[in-house]
């Protein structure tokens, strides 16, 4: 069969990101030309401010080189500008005469740069602010001459005032409007950030109109002159030297291409949710594109539309572009600065604004209904990404109102030092305290590999992969390094791994509403990309699968992590640690005898208490696991499951039986509840503590459940975290007796196993779906309570201690030993 | 060439698994894919020695169990932008049991 031909106009960022999609979804289905009108292979043009300020170079910012186009096989005319499209032939004309057909087209022009229509605009010295070529004169003029004008304090004028000051011209940036960037800011932020800039020696003059540039005896621009504002003093003057103007006043769409072959144009070439013209075999993606009367200048939106466009170019149909809610970062180094959605406010908003000029942070959040609308944050931006994201989902943040100003990260966060300010960073500081990645480390990988997404970075630097602590610090080190090109991962879709494009919570409903059971089946039904699917999904899919169907849905070892396949933890050195169970805490000497006794017979060179109060047996070879088990379970020992997603400890504090505080029995209350929770997998590591009095010695405060006997019964706490994170539990309800708290905690446990998404802690997961939400089904509605705790009970029932199993069957066992060979001889094939 | 030495049975790796052969030349990882193709790869990940027939098998690659390094199993290489290799051993099916040659 004939390869059908696919021709691309322009060879931008929006165009190849596309072709770059498209070749990740169908490689094979299309002969690929393009067409681009610089003479270059795509780069990123983002990164332009940086070049100009001497932070980089081209050849940094290059994404695709020629050597990608050929090893592609597509077809690449550079330096060629097509200049008519003939519908009816389907094919495109290049002005020389250059001619190619095409099945399908994708326009993706891009926009030019709005060219005041003033005297003076031809002269030699007056550029625009867009490609290569623009750069590499204001480069050149850096080095020649002196006084530099920017026309337009918006963020490319303010990027470009601010490369060539640092290329040492004397730098006017001349604005029309009251504010600068007020398309991105108000007028606090915007003001903090012109004195900010002034410090940096720009100077600006606001509310200024030009009226024409002025021709000097070399035939070069020379002066600005300004058009008499009213009331004006003549003794202002109304003209500034200028050896260089760049306007930098707004884009405009690339539209005269398709205007010219009768493609609906308006304010932009106008396509639908698919990316598609009014000619179906014509799509356009990028700033030339009007999508519901809105034309993107960003990157971030542009690359969304080209994932949307390539889905539909392989024919796969199924993706839909909606429109984007935007926001921006400003790429000048040392300054943070962020802004999203409708940070202007209006009617109907709170403002929430937090200001502290001497302190250089400013803060304001637009609230509407109890969602989040916009945000304007100045000096502070660590928490952009969390509001951006919040924007985005509409997340309701009624609950979290009343500390929203202070962020997602205001207790609790280490590994980093603390540090939250990402410009202000030096380049050695260290972000990812796990992987010892410093900043410099991640500013390097994301220019030289051209990174846009977190997890590109993690990828390519490891940063925030490990226990994820910096991540918000990575983001905004990303955010501000590729400024609008950045895209902030959407937690309600984004897809759980490479494998597939759904996310966790489609997959799971997918599971319980067609009854899926293995993961095989739930692969095809999805459409999975990937044949076997990987270390990220199988894990996620197999506990979906085992926590929906209790009974029917068989666990798959190998798609377990290897601790949670061996029952053991893995080491550096590949060995194992053993934590047999003690009930609340609880042991007796008999079991301590038992531990010593294993501890001495396999030679375990490091015996350690936990901080969940049991005994951790570390450096055991994994084929000496069975015996040391045997051992164990002869003394009535079980799996302490310490190596799980899984139920790990209940902590417990001596309690009435002893102590002379204490109001409730908490050993006894702990040992009921771990033996209820023996055996229970989850979305993430669950554990509980129970505290006898408010004096809390067992630190309930920090658990997934917490609970703490009162002298009426007990207080309910859920969601409390103390890794990572600290998070302090929150109320729940108070019960009376101890069969209403194995209920409700049961209940509790129960809807986050059906819920939560795969690592997620309670603590995520009540921040995700809401304590209302959770208290709705557990404490306002006893016959969901019942249910949920049923349905927990069942899905334990019968639940076999993994470690005796392990030690009797020999299916399983064979897990643990080692093949012998003999290297001579013996059998021997020829 | 040295000589093929039989190893175990097909059967005695599940899919998507794999042993581990204890010999001269330091452990070996024996893989089993999803396709039923055998795979040896020497049981030490290129970046922090860990023991990769621990790891997750998926497609022709696995992951290694200490900090995620993906392992191609046809030739033992980190999937970029991972860097670094783990000694590949040639490893055949044959009449149902597989097969290492230790080179």
């Amino acid at each position: 069969m004939r390869k059908q031909k696919l021709v691309v106009v322009g060879n931008g960022m929006a165009g190849m990101r596309a072709v770059e999609e498209l070749l990740k979804l169908a490689p094979d289905l299309y002969d690929i030309t393009v067409f681009g009108a610089e003479p270059h292979g795509n780069y990123n043009r983002i990164l332009l401010s940086p070049v100009l300020a001497g932070e980089m170079t081209i050849n940094d910012i290059i994404l695709n080189p020629l050597q990608w186009y050929a090893d592609n096989q597509i077809g690449l005319y550079t330096g060629k500008t097509i200049i008519r499209i003939d519908r009816t032939a389907r094919k495109v004309i290049a002005s020389d005469g250059t001619e190619e057909e095409y099945d399908r087209l994708l326009l993706a022009t891009g926009s030019t740069p709005f060219i005041l229509p003033i005297p003076g605009r031809d002269l030699p010295g007056v550029i625009s602010y867009r490609d290569i070529k623009d750069t590499d004169e204001m480069i050149a003029t850096a080095a020649t001459h002196k006084h530099a004008v920017v026309i337009g304090g918006g963020l490319l004028g303010l990027e470009a005032a601010n490369g060539l000051k640092l290329r040492g011209m004397d730098v006017t940036v001349v604005h029309l409007m009251p504010w600068l960037m007020e398309r991105q800011l108000d007028k606090t932020a915007a003001d903090m950030l012109k004195t900010s800039l002034e410090a940096r020696g720009l100077k600006f003059l606001l509310e200024k109109q030009t009226e024409a540039l002025i021709r000097g005896e070399s035939g070069r621009v020379c002066a600005l002159r300004f058009k008499p504002a009213p009331g004006y003093d003549p003794g202002d003057g109304l003209e500034i030297p200028a050896d260089l103007v760049v306007m930098a006043a707004g884009i405009r769409p690339n539209t005269a291409l398709a205007e010219s072959a009768k493609i609906y144009c308006n304010r932009g070439i106008v396509v639908n949710d698919t990316m598609q013209t009014y000619d179906p075999r014509i799509y356009a993606v990028g700033e030339c594109v009007a999508h519901r009367g809105i034309a993107y200048g960003l990157v971030a939106p542009l690359f969304e539309q080209a994932k949307v466009c390539a889905n539909h170019l392989a024919n796969f149909g199924i993706a839909r572009y909606t429109g984007s809610v935007l926001s921006t970062k400003l790429k000048v180094t040392g300054i943070d600065l962020f802004s999203a959605g409708n940070f202007m406010g209006g009617d109907g908003t709170d403002e929430i604004v937090l200001n502290d000029p001497s302190g250089g942070v400013y803060k304001k959040l637009v609230v509407k209904n109890d969602t989040l609308v916009g945000a304007v944050l100045y000096g502070d931006t660590a928490d952009g990404a969390w509001y951006f994201q919040l924007v985005k989902d509409g997340q309701n943040i009624h609950e979290i109102r009343d500390h929203l100003m202070f962020g997602q990260n205001h207790v609790g966060d280490v590994g980093h030092a603390g540090k939250t300010l990402a410009a202000t960073m030096a380049d050695d500081a260290q972000v990812c305290g796990c992987n010892g990645v410093c900043k410099g480390d991640i500013v390097k990988a994301i220019k030289s590999q051209g990174l846009f997404t977190l997890d590109d970075v993690r990828k390519h630097t490891k940063a925030s992969s490990s226990c994820g602590s910096c991540t918000g610090l990575v983001e905004q080190i990303l955010a501000s390094t590729v400024g609008g090109a950045y895209t902030p991962s959407e937690s309600k879709s984004k897809p759980m791994c490479g494998c597939t494009d759904h996310a966790h919570g489609v997959v799971r409903q997918a599971i319980r509403e067609q009854h899926l059971l293995t993961i095989p089946e739930t692969m095809q039904y999805l459409e999975w990309k990937t044949p076997g699917g990987c270390a990220s999904c199988r894990p996620a899919l197999n506990y979906y699968l085992i926590s929906t169907w209790p009974g029917e849905a068989r666990d798959d070892p190998q798609s377990r992590f290897i601790n949670e396949r061996a029952h053991a933890n893995i080491q550096k050195d590949g060995t194992y640690s053993v934590v047999p169970r003690m009930w609340g805490g609880l042991t007796t000497p008999a079991e301590l005898r038992t531990i010593a006794d294993v501890a001495e017979k396999y030679e375990v060179p490091t015996v350690k208490m936990t901080g969940g109060a049991r005994v951790d047996l570390l450096g055991i070879k994994k084929e000496d696991l069975p015996k040391v088990w045997a051992d164990l379970g002869a003394a009535g020992m079980v799996s302490g499951h310490a190596y799980g997603k899984s139920i790990r400890t209940v902590k417990t504090c001596v309690g009435a039986e002893h102590c002379r505080f204490g109001t409730q029995r908490s050993m006894a209350m702990g040992v009921k509840l771990e033996r209820m929770l023996f055996g229970m997998w989850s979305p993430h590591k669950v554990k509980l503590a129970v505290s006898g009095c408010p004096r809390n010695c067992a630190e309930a405060g920090i658990k997934d459940i917490g609970v703490i006997g009162v002298d009426a019964g007990y207080e309910l706490y859920v969601a409390g975290n103390g890794g990572i994170k600290t998070e302090v539990a929150q109320f729940l309800c108070k019960v009376t007796n101890d069969e209403e708290v194995m209920e409700y905690s049961g209940a509790f446990l129960q809807l986050y196993r059906e819920e939560g998404f795969y690592l997620e802690r309670t603590c995520h997961y009540v921040a995700r779906v809401g304590l209302d939400h959770v208290k709705a089904a557990v404490v306002n509605d006893p016959a969901k309570r019942r249910e949920l705790h049923e349905r927990l009970l069942f899905a334990l029932q019968d639940y076999e201690d993994p470690w005796q199993a392990a030690v009797a069957k020999p299916a399983m066992r064979r897990e643990y030993e080692v093949i012998k060979i003999k290297e001579v001889a013996a059998e021997v094939m020829t | 060439m040295s000589d093929w030495i039989k190893v175990c049975q097909l059967a005695d790796i599940a899919p998507q698994g794999s042993r581990v052969v204890a010999s001269s030349q330091g452990d070996i990882a024996i893989f089993r894919t999803n396709n039923d193709s055998v795979f040896g790869l020497h049981d030490k990940c290129p970046h922090k020695g860990g023991p990769l027939s621990q790891g997750i098998v998926h497609g022709d690659t696995v992951t290694c169990p200490l900090h995620g390094f993906k392992i191609s199993l046809k030739d033992g290489a980190a999937v970029a932008p991972d860097k670094g290799c783990a000694r590949r051993f040639a490893v055949k099916l044959d009449g149902g049991a597989v097969w290492l040659q230790l080179t």
